[in-house]
């Protein structure tokens, strides 16, 4: 083929229907362009047509004959624009959707200059994005032909709105798991279970194997470790290739090898299936006489986990009301854009894997131990990370490669299709939760009864965590003196139930937020004041027994006030008003949960950050070097980073519990700071000095004295650095005892939301208004991530509500399963509060799972608000709310 | 290697698709479908001039190949209006970019966008082959879910709309769950002719409501007659007796029912001053 290609003549041979965007990546290396589906949901791929947005990966090779060809990596001035406007407004997040997202918005632009919100959001309503919630991006599209100023930031750098510091990559295409491929990779291929419980025998791999371009086979007894991974060491359960039986749709069973320029075909891999009966329920999984997925584990119960304090039933048999209700929450995929992928490759005797993750160092745990190897013989890079959003904490594909590589000892690399990813990735554990919420006369709330129910797949990954976090967050913020809180986690033969923004906390939030409105009405009190009276307060304590400080909710919905009032004042027939809180403990609950972080500063004079938290988006590459600069007390632009593998820099943890910003903040103060003090006490000056750094030199100015150190005179030390700090910092807890007693976290943060909508009454169809969300965040170390993670938790928290329930092998596809687009998250205004924790590093706390929590039950209560309508299954399906509004009709 | 042929005469098209060619249009559903590669010897009919675009002069002619951005964007007369919504609503820009009304009908998903806007303008389809050219009605055309009266020689090259069809105003309502790039869980396509505020010609489909997209008779003489105020009130549910609903995973039959019903007392409701 001869067309242009950015704006240069190019030629390229492809077969005739191969997809373009294989052919710009695979074929002419372009691989700014990014696959996220393969089918034209997601509008990743886009690049110009003859000036026309199109999906690269629905357009035959041999089309673009003569065409002219626009991707991401093309340089012309109205790019440069929107790349830097994109920048500025912060809508790039994990910037996976980024580059569908400029091409589009350069079709809309070379059309219409300067756009209305409204044809943003029209235009570019094919591409999806899982992280941003829209909003931003639609601003930074409509200003990007407007000369903007590039904001100038000076003197300290925490609570400044800094663009990310690894925008540039992010606008420009940035390099994710798919992106990298060393020469000669195999391609690795899994066999897959297309039932969700079924045994199976492998015929005659000799003469499959025989055929041309196939380098390898692998099944479970090539696997030379422990063929069992999972994030909890004492559950891990999950094999990496399983044995007969396969226990969810979707689990591998084998892996194929392809050479690098084979048709990596797998359709008549050699396999017999038998299907046997699943547990498609947690109902049926603990039904009398049920088989057991794990024999070691009666009525198919992973765990269950409790807190309980003083004597719930006594206190509601005494109340003046109650509220008695049950919720059911579906399976919710995560549908990061970035399906999962990575390669891997042998450097001398180490096994290299770079790979999306959230979670490096626990990933070569997993991974050694799979492939019998010792953790030092792993070395673990993660590559830019597509959206995580809990379910890349898991392994996924790196024992497969790994082990694809030990074996051959060759380099290979995978890619997951969206089909794949969808079906054998974790999932939100569905809830069915019920109990009962008292108060008295005046509407202090006097007990709680709860208990929660969560499918949890057949592996444990991170279902004990949910068991344990659920009931210690089940009173919701607000002071709950009786309590009795159970929460099981059941095998059944769905898929595997892990990690989602909020570890099950956001399900039982749906619960106990929409009984309080009851309540709240029983009691005749104003929902937003109901709330304000039982917030806990510094002093209180919770429902495990700890004291609270820098209790941040009371706060949260004083400042929600006054766009209550007027939003009541506002609301009338079908459009209402609904509230809901939220608090999250940061961190692992009553577990350690060390960080740690190093910095060095060389003989040259380069100050270097080993920020190893892991950024999937939420912004730890900025926020980190935020806290770390402020506290040395250098300029953020004297760092260079140097970001997590597990060669290069310490354990960070895991991007998870949202304690970065917390637990690997407090390290980066706690390193920032050694090394401040390091230097003057070479210096011998007082901590009021100023410190600089001006051509290998250390400068340290206090007043009218000046000292210098000379870096090139000292020795290499530790790490290779002249001077180097390293500290750790976990968070100081105390374990939950039999009762689910103790201080399971050091920080906790808080958060509430108001919802104002629109129901169409004849259809049960939800239009959203407007959402303000309130956050406590302790200190705000950058505003303008914080409101991206708000505004992203927002758009998650709408996809819970409303519309997104995945139904394994019916809706592995990005049209089948539904997450927001540009249409569906209204304008959101975030309201910033900061009620600084002592514990966290300049007061802050965490943010990125709170935001999620309180979205769905407030559209709940709004919608009740509106309508009379009380939905108890989630999601909030058109048909669902017309239904429950008929109920609710006198 | 299977081959690959993207001509511009359609006489050769018409040989290729007799020789068994695949057609691929704008590979909006059988790029999804597909593994690396399109399957089978593939006739990409993106480059026949005589298959794209629309043509006023004798009722209306749209070629099969016309995406949904030129039918949006296109100068139409108000009978249209229907069409060119639901061309806006077809995915997003990507696809209707890239999406062909043709593929649309040859792909023929009970959830179809374009096909309630068609039946409502009694859209005929032309089909040809290398020996003969025939018309059929749309409503014949579409046989059962995704089955089509096109055989294997024959090559959909165009929509006709009949020029008394041009008569009047339309418009087009579409429900999903979400905003944006939505499979329909119902929708209605309307066509009114009036004299003064009477209406004196009603075509009312309605697609994702049954089997395949059908016009509904009973709703049609129920608003002949009527004025444009008090249409709306003139629709009973039972007039929506012919739609036979499913339950999907994107509504209950029950709730498609109403819907439909809903949503034709609302698109009747407004807009049609």
């Amino acid at each position: 083929m001869i067309f242009t290609l950015n704006g240069q003549p190019a030629t390229c041979d492809a077969a005739a229907t191969a997809r373009l965007s294989d052919v710009l990546r695979e074929t002419l290396g372009l691989k700014g362009t990014k696959v996220g589906c393969d089918a034209g949901d997601c509008g990743a791929c886009t690049v110009l047509v003859d000036g026309m947005a199109q999906c690269a990966c629905l357009i035959p090779a041999a089309r673009i004959e003569g065409a002219n060809i626009e991707t991401i990596e093309s340089q012309t001035p109205l790019l440069t624009r929107l790349r830097a406007s994109f920048l500025r407004h912060g809508a790039a997040q994990c910037g996976i959707c980024t580059p569908g997202m400029v091409m589009t918005a350069a079709d809309l632009l070379n059309r219409t200059p300067h756009p209305t919100p409204a044809q943003v959001e029209t235009a570019l309503g094919g591409v999806l994005c899982r992280c941003t919630g829209y909003r931003k991006i639609i601003t930074a599209v409509a200003a990007a032909n407007t000369a903007g100023i590039e904001p100038v930031f000076i003197g300290n750098s925490v609570g400044q709105p800094i663009p990310r510091l690894d925008g540039a990559a992010k606008v420009a295409g940035d390099c994710f798991g798919a992106d990298y491929a060393p020469v000669g990779a195999l391609i690795v291929k899994a066999i897959r279970s297309p039932h969700p419980h079924a045994t199976f025998v492998i015929g005659n791999l000799a003469d499959f194997k025989a055929r041309a371009g196939i380098a390898a086979i692998f099944t479970a007894p090539d696997i030379p470790g422990r063929n069992a991974f999972g994030v909890i060491p004492a559950f891990a359960d999950q094999p990496a290739i399983a044995a007969s039986p396969a226990r969810f749709r979707g689990e591998c069973v084998a892996l194929v090898a392809f050479e690098p320029d084979a048709d990596p075909d797998i359709s008549d891999f050699p396999i017999l299936w038998t299907p046997l009966p699943p547990h498609t329920s947690p109902a049926a999984a603990e039904a009398e006489n049920a088989a057991l997925i794990h024999p070691e584990r009666p009525l198919n119960c992973l765990i269950e986990g409790r807190v309980q304090k003083g004597n719930a039933a006594f206190a509601l048999a005494h109340s003046a009301h109650v509220a008695t209700g049950a919720i059911t929450t579906a399976f919710v995929e995560h549908a990061y854009i970035e399906p999962e992928a990575g390669a891997a490759w042998m450097e001398g005797d180490t096994l290299v894997l770079r790979a999306c993750t959230q979670a490096p160092y626990m990933d070569r745990e997993d991974t050694a131990a799979v492939l019998g190897l010792p953790p030092t013989r792993v070395r673990i890079i993660p590559s830019a990370v597509g959206g995580g959003f809990g379910s890349k904490l898991d392994v996924s594909l790196q024992p497969l490669i790994g082990l694809v590589t030990l074996k051959t000892g060759r380099p290979c690399r995978m890619t997951y299709s969206r089909a794949e990813s969808m079906a054998s990735t974790t999932k939100r554990h569905p809830a069915e939760i019920h109990g009962r919420i008292g108060c008295d006369a005046k509407g202090r709330i006097t007990g709680m009864e709860f208990e929660g129910r969560f499918d949890t797949g057949p592996y444990a990954s991170w279902g004990p965590t949910v068991a344990n976090r659920v009931p210690v967050h089940a009173s919701g913020p607000y002071l709950t003196p009786h309590i009795t809180a159970k929460a099981r986690a059941v095998h059944t033969h769905g898929p595997v139930s892990g990690a989602f923004r909020g570890f099950g906390v956001p399900q039982a939030a749906v619960w106990q937020e929409t009984l309080y409105d009851e309540l709240a009405e029983k009691a005749g009190l104003d929902r937003l004041e109901f709330r304000l009276l039982n917030a806990l307060r510094d002093g209180d304590a919770s429902a495990t027994g700890q004291v609270m400080r820098s209790t941040g909710i009371a706060e949260c919905l004083t400042a929600l006030r006054p766009h209550w009032q007027r939003a009541l004042a506002e609301a009338g027939p079908h459009r209402g008003v609904g509230i809901a809180s939220c608090w999250y403990g940061c961190g692992n609950t009553g577990l350690p949960n060390p960080s740690t972080i190093r910095i060095g500063i060389t003989r040259s004079g380069q100050v270097v950050l080993h920020q190893g938290a892991t950024d999937i988006g939420q912004g730890s590459n900025t926020v980190i070097p935020q806290i770390a600069a402020d506290a040395l007390g250098l300029p953020l632009s004297a760092l260079n980073l140097i970001g997590p593998d597990t060669a290069l820099s310490p354990d960070a943890g895991k991007t998870s519990a949202s304690r970065q910003t917390f637990v690997t903040g407090r390290a980066a103060h706690a390193a920032g700071t050694a090394l401040r003090n390091a230097i003057l006490r070479l210096a011998n000056a007082g901590q009021d000095s100023r410190i600089s750094l001006q051509d290998g030199m250390i400068l340290i100015e206090n007043g009218s004295i000046q000292r210098k150190i000379n870096l090139s005179d000292m020795p290499d030390g530790t790490c290779g650095y002249a001077l180097y700090a390293q500290e750790t910092y976990d968070p100081p807890t105390r374990p939950l005892d039999a009762n689910g007693q103790g201080s399971p976290y050091a920080v906790y943060g808080y958060g509430a939301q108001m919802v104002e909508l629109l129901v169409n009454p004849a259809l049960g169809t939800v239009k959203l208004l407007k959402i303000t969300a309130a956050h406590d965040l302790g200190r705000v170390i950058n505003p303008m991530l914080a409101e991206g993670q708000i505004e992203g938790g927002i758009a998650q928290g709408i996809g819970m509500a409303l519309i997104e329930e995945y139904i394994p092998g019916r809706t592995d596809n990005l049209h089948d399963y539904l997450i927001p687009t540009f249409g569906d998250v209204p304008p959101i205004e975030s309201l910033l509060i900061e009620v600084p924790d002592p514990e966290g590093p300049f007061g802050a706390k965490g943010l990125g799972e709170h935001v999620l929590i309180p979205t769905a039950p407030a559209i709940l209560n709004a919608i009740s608000h509106a309508t009379g309508a009380r939905i108890t299954r989630l999601p909030a399906l058109p048909h669902r709310v017309l239904e429950a509004m008929q109920k609710a009709r006198p | 290697m299977p081959a690959y042929a993207r001509p511009t005469d359609l006489g050769d098209a018409l040989a290729l698709r007799a020789a068994g060619y695949r057609v691929l249009a704008g590979g909006t559903d059988l790029y999804p479908a597909a593994g690396a590669r399109l399957a089978g010897d593939i006739l990409d009919i993106t480059a026949l001039a005589d298959l794209d675009g629309l043509d006023l002069r004798e009722g209306l002619r749209i070629g099969a190949a016309t995406r949904w951005t030129t039918i949006a964007e296109a100068s139409l007369p108000p009978a249209l209006i229907a069409l060119q919504q639901a061309a806006r609503m077809v995915g997003g820009r990507q696809i209707q970019n890239a999406g062909t009304i043709g593929g649309n009908l040859c792909n023929a998903s009970p959830a179809a966008d374009g096909i309630p806007p068609l039946l409502v303008l009694d859209a005929e389809v032309e089909l040809a082959s290398t020996t003969h050219t025939r018309r059929v009605s749309l409503l014949d055309y579409i046989k059962a879910p995704r089955r089509v009266d096109l055989h294997p020689n024959e090559l959909l090259t165009a929509i006709h709309i009949p020029v008394p069809a041009l008569q009047g105003k339309s418009a087009f309502a579409k429900l999903g769950a979400r905003r944006h790039l939505v499979i329909s869980i119902a929708m209605v396509a309307i066509r009114l002719v009036t004299v003064v505020d009477r209406i004196t010609e009603a075509h009312v489909a309605i697609g994702a409501c049954s089997a395949t997209p059908q016009r509904l008779p009973l709703v049609e003489a129920a608003l002949h007659g009527a004025t444009l105020t008090d249409a709306a009130s003139r629709i009973r549910s039972d007039h929506l007796a012919a739609l036979s609903p499913i339950d999907d995973i994107r509504a209950t039959a029950e709730y498609r029912r109403t819907a439909a019903f809903e949503l034709l007392r609302m698109a009747l409701a407004e807009g049609w001053g």
